[in-house]
């Protein structure tokens, strides 16, 4: 069966991963801008990743037969200083203009900080100005009910915002009902010991149902499967579910919120 | 561990946790194992926070509702702010 990996960070993944996610059955790839493991020392880093992100990543896959699209922003971690993160955001129209982007992202909250909401808000509204689909990163560990809370109340209040064309990722037992019932899409990262697992994430699907649900394997520079998709389909075929189900959350659902971004030009295979 | 019988979604609560029963043990087994380590280092840990957030997630999991996994979670998570816009400091 097929596959969408709607969350992956390919600039940190080797060659055999490409290898091995073609081999599994992998069409396409969402690549977030993201934290790189370092703090960027000037605009000029973010421009030149943000250049990687469309012009090197896309070769790298297409070489494998894998289409991939990036997500533009920046990240929580580096958006605690406002005027060094507008300075970056300055630089997004540029990218987001460009034919493989799908639109602001993975941009939200770290530490849930004042200057973190700041940042967060101006991204919003090029977001929202650009009629941009949206992708939005919850805080690890301790911080992520709070950070989820706080970006859906960012959201609520926001009347302009299409919750349709939003992704909450990096969902968890504790949070995904608050966003499924907000109206989002809700992504469901992953991970070996952080985040959720194959299993979690099959219960979850048990308990609310595929609509508005994403799986992803988020995999980047630290602990991390690139096969986690995969590995998430073996799960939900393991108890049983029947391959409609599979297909639906791993390949249906990841094209009918994708295919919401004007740039998104999905080539099913022949 | 692959269970080769694995019931249907609409089985019996016995046909699921044979299928998990193993896993299951293997777990708490690696928790069991790794509360040892920590004991038999030098020092204590029970003034840790997050050692008195594992009692309580052990006691979570002993309960007798549901929603472990979810309760779970709130143990390991900071509290949400009601009007955190009005309230948070620089």
């Amino acid at each position: 069966m097929h596959f969408i990996d709607p969350h992956i960070h390919i600039a940190s993944r080797t060659t055999d991963d490409l290898q091995a996610l073609a081999r599994a059955g992998c069409l396409v790839v969402g690549e977030p801008a993201f934290w790189m493991g370092y703090d960027r020392s000037g605009t000029s880093s973010f421009y030149d990743y943000f250049r990687q992100l469309t012009e090197w990543e896309p070769k790298r896959t297409a070489n494998h037969g894998i289409q991939h699209y990036a997500w533009m922003g920046i990240n929580a971690k580096e958006a605690e200083n406002v005027a060094f993160a507008r300075e970056v955001i300055a630089l997004l129209p540029e990218f987001l203009d460009r034919p493989n982007v799908l639109g602001i992202g993975e941009v939200g909250l770290h530490k849930n900080t004042k200057n973190e909401v700041c940042t967060l808000l101006e991204l919003i509204e090029l977001g929202v100005n650009r009629n941009e689909q949206m992708l939005f990163h919850t805080p690890h560990l301790a911080d992520k009910y709070q950070g989820t809370r706080m970006i859906l109340d960012l959201l609520h209040a926001d009347s302009r915002t299409d919750r349709n064309r939003v992704c909450i990722d990096h969902c968890e037992e504790h949070t995904i009902r608050l966003v499924l019932d907000g109206g989002y899409w809700a992504g469901i990262t992953l991970y070996p010991t952080t985040k959720a697992t194959p299993e979690r994430a099959a219960d979850m699907v048990e308990m609310y149902g595929p609509e508005r649900i994403l799986v992803n394997s988020s995999a980047d520079w630290g602990p991390s499967d690139p096969l986690a998709v995969p590995q998430f389909m073996a799960a939900m075929r393991r108890r049983g579910h029947p391959e409609s189900l599979v297909r639906r959350i791993v390949h249906d659902n990841p094209l009918t919120f994708l295919n919401q971004s004007v740039h998104f030009n999905f080539r099913q295979p022949d | 561990m692959p269970c080769e019988d694995y019931p249907m979604p609409n089985s019996t609560a016995l046909e699921v946790f044979n299928c998990e029963f193993l896993t299951m043990r293997c777990r708490l087994l690696d928790l069991a194992a790794a509360i040892d380590r920590v004991g038999r280092a030098d020092g204590q840990v029970a003034d840790d926070p997050r050692w008195q957030q594992l009692q309580q997630a052990i006691g979570v999991i002993t309960s007798p509702d549901g929603n472990r996994a979810e309760r779970v979670q709130m143990t390991f998570s900071l509290p949400y702010v009601e009007n955190w816009q009005n309230k948070r400091e620089g």
